[in-house]
């Protein structure tokens, strides 16, 4: 009889935990946020309320990008003026912190290394005409170029050489490759501008440092119509972002930059209306505590955005496609010829560029986990002239911020690696001239010592004569391909020993970081106990059947 | 031999408390090292939610039985005393060994052996405000922000203090078990446990009838 009661007492207890494991299927069961759309997303063509090809200020031959941005300014007489306010014109910013001149302009970074005597090559990203050096007229309206990011023939391209011009005759491009670009038409062009949409953005940001997911590694052309998979909120088929939706522009003021990241935006969803300081972030749209969670989780998910980034979890890997991102970059063995004594080109499994004459070696990886650190926003870069430690890793730029810090967050980073060139007299990196068909142009001519002479003679630096390789690292906060929230990293990433977190410090971590003196003492005393009660029980049962006996 | 007597020493409540909790607490001992990284078994997500599910499942249930407690007045079982705690201490040491009769003879109103009643004060009072009130702090952290203790206490602190509560609970559980077996068969106190009967070998009573 009282069986059978401890059968239901039993069956009621097995019930309890069945329950609990049901209640676990659902960890942070969140339905999906709610997104407020901003009205400038994805606008199709036909709801502009200007059809460009009925005006007559557009309906001529156009021989020079200058020319239809004079067309352009006949209406839109501020726009100029707007883009000469911003960095993709300047390409210079202001560190309000340090005071340091940074931008594409000034600093030197772990690629192609810097702008400086590259301009013709390197303005093929400028968004403007005709800056091949240092005497670029920055107050030309005419030299804006508006149609870079308002084409949307996909016809319109700029090559490296062209100092931002467009294609006005059709020209092999690669030069050798058998490949032509065709000369743009740039009535069809100005006749069909819109907003700008991904690939505007993607014909720079895609290809920076020269090739496609070169240099970011969460930005490749794989975004021109990426997947679900790829990023949850650009998905061609869903939500279709363009990037305006997020870096929301008004006068031609781009939202989000890397030297000035809300890194730790904090506070719900911004109401429509209000002004956002920062709606490129997450927290724009989602809040800072975004997650549904049952009772069980005691708001435990949330509490993760007060250390760390959205990113962190929600982009659990980068390059996540088959181009890939370049992950170093060894210019110490630039300007070696193969055996025939001619410069040559190696590619990798994947046919990514592995090695070339003209810069040195490379390494990519696709799917690449990211390293993690402490991050502020603020970004403190090692600035050209700067002296450096070269018995030392030369961080390029470092991410500031760390633990216990209400600005900070742990972030996802994409660390490039690399070697470059520096004065091993004066101990600071060099500018080189790389790109151009004279005779200093290290791509050119091979040499080193010419290239690196022109280049520091162009940047008004001292050059001692003498150079070596360094190594370099540099820092770039992955923020792009969003995984769907499946994809997001589970606890045990990062919650046990020798996980994606182990080497941040400055945080108790559960399940990673113990105190090795009270587990030792802890089990010691398990141990002994266990010990204890063996010996004893022992001890009984043995004089128990030596008394039998 | 001596005739036996039964005696009802553990009510139907009490037993479906004893065995519930014990399996809350297997339970929490299981899901709590995995927790803490010592192996793996349900993965630490799922190791953490029935973590928190086994704690609220155990405050249910303590909830009823601290009422219990008090309706019934059994919480007079757990006042300490000191009274022949040496004798047990002694019969553990020693007596158990040469067969020497039990010092200690349980009777409805005091089931629980001096030592016995030492040791459940100690885990009432020591043990269990340690490991619930760095428990409560741990699974709150969410709110450490808004109550302002944000910086106030280390959460190294509090998990180093919810360890060494949890160590001491698996101690206590190592010794609880084996004394378990201290009976007059090794069973003996199990089966109490399971049916709520005692067999009390007949001395008292024998020791009347030659009395009287």
């Amino acid at each position: 009889m009282s069986q059978t009661k401890l059968l239901f007492a039993a069956s009621l207890l097995g019930a309890v935990l069945a329950w609990s494991t049901a209640w676990g299927e659902v960890p942070g069961a969140a339905r999906p946020a709610n997104l407020a759309v901003p009205s400038g997303s994805a606008i199709p063509l036909g709801e502009s309320t200007v059809d460009h090809s009925k005006l007559k200020e557009l309906q001529k031959n156009f021989a020079s990008g200058p020319e239809v941005t004079k067309a352009c300014l006949s209406c839109h007489t501020e726009a100029a003026k707007q883009v000469q306010h911003t960095k993709h014109w300047t390409w210079e910013y202001t560190d309000p912190k340090s005071g340091q001149k940074l931008g594409k302009k000034n600093i030197i970074n772990n690629f192609c290394t810097t702008s400086i005597s590259n301009e013709k090559d390197c303005m093929a990203c400028h968004a403007g005409y005709g800056w091949k050096d240092a005497n670029f007229d920055f107050t030309a309206e005419a030299n804006v170029d508006c149609l870079i990011c308002h084409d949307s023939t996909a016809t319109y391209r700029k090559l490296p050489g062209d100092a931002g011009h467009p294609v006005y005759e059709r020209r092999e491009f690669p030069h050798g490759s058998g490949k032509f670009v065709e000369a743009v038409d740039l009535q069809k062009v100005a006749q069909s501008v819109a907003l700008p949409s991904r690939s505007n953005c993607g014909s720079c940001h895609f290809y920076g440092a020269g090739g496609d997911g070169t240099k970011h590694g969460d930005l490749d052309s794989a975004l021109k119509k990426p997947g679900k998979y790829l990023d949850v909120h650009m998905d061609a088929k869903g939500l279709n972002f363009t990037c305006s939706t997020c870096h929301a522009t008004a006068g031609h003021k781009v939202s989000g930059s890397r030297y000035e990241m809300a890194a730790a935006l904090t506070g719900p969803a911004e109401t429509r209306g209000k002004a956002a300081a920062s709606p490129a972030a997450c927290q724009s749209c989602h809040g800072d505590k975004p997650h549904k969670e049952s009772i069980l989780h005691a708001e435990r998910l949330n509490t993760h955005s007060n250390k760390l980034a959205c990113q962190t979890c929600h982009i659990p890997q980068y390059a996540r496609d088959s181009i890939g991102t370049e992950i170093s970059w060894d210019w110490s063995t630039a300007t070696r010829m193969g055996t025939d004594g001619k410069p040559f080109l190696v590619k990798d499994s994947a046919g990514r560029r592995a090695f070339d004459s003209k810069k040195g070696n490379f390494v990519w990886d696709s799917y690449v986990v990211p390293e993690y650190r402490w991050f502020n926003g603020h970004v403190s870069y090692k600035t050209k002239g700067e002296r450096i430690d070269p018995g030392q890793i030369v961080e390029i730029n470092r991410p500031e911020g760390e633990a216990g810090q209400a600005d900070s967050r742990i972030w996802p980073f994409k660390i490039h690696r690399g070697k470059q060139a520096y004065d091993s007299e004066n101990n600071y990196l060099v500018v080189v001239h790389t790109a151009g068909e004279d005779d200093t142009a290290l791509w050119a001519n091979f040499d080193w010592q010419k290239a690196i002479g022109a280049g520091m003679q162009t940047a008004g630096m001292r050059y001692s004569g003498k150079f070596g390789f360094v190594s370099t690292e540099m820092s770039w906060p992955i923020t792009h391909m969003v995984a769907p929230k499946n994809d997001a990293l589970g606890c045990a990433q990062c919650h046990r020993e020798n996980g994606r977190l182990e080497g941040i410090t400055g945080i108790y971590l559960p399940g990673r970081d113990h105190s090795y003196l009270l587990d030792n003492i802890g089990w010691m005393v398990v141990l002994l106990s266990l010990l204890g009660v063996l010996i004893h029980g022992g001890t009984r049962a043995y004089l128990h059947f030596k008394h039998k006996g | 031999m001596n005739a036996s007597t039964r005696i009802y020493l553990y009510r139907r409540y009490e037993r479906f408390w004893h065995w519930s909790q014990a399996v809350l607490v297997i339970f929490m001992l299981v899901t709590g090292f995995e927790i803490h990284g010592v192996y793996k078994n349900f993965g630490f997500q799922r190791a953490v939610e029935y973590h928190t599910l086994t704690a609220w499942a155990l405050l249910t249930l303590w909830a009823f039985t601290i009422f219990w407690q008090f309706t019934t007045g059994e919480w007079r079982q757990y006042i300490p005393t000191l009274h022949r705690v040496l004798a047990m201490v002694r019969y553990y040491a020693y007596g158990i060994f040469v067969n020497a009769p039990h010092p200690f003879h349980k009777t409805p109103n005091k089931k629980h052996n001096p030592l016995q009643r030492l040791a459940y004060v100690a885990l009432l009072a020591m043990v269990s405000p340690l490991i619930w009130g760095s428990g409560f702090f741990y699974l709150f952290y969410a709110y450490w922000q808004d109550l302002g203790l944000e910086g106030a206490i280390p959460l190294a602190w509090v998990a180093m203090a919810h360890t060494a509560g949890a160590f001491m609970m698996l101690t206590f559980f190592i010794v609880h078990v084996y004394l378990t077996t201290t009976g007059h068969t090794p069973l003996a106190h199990i089966k109490t446990m399971l049916t709520g009967w005692e067999e009390v070998e007949d001395e008292v009573p024998a020791n009347k009838a030659s009395a009287g």
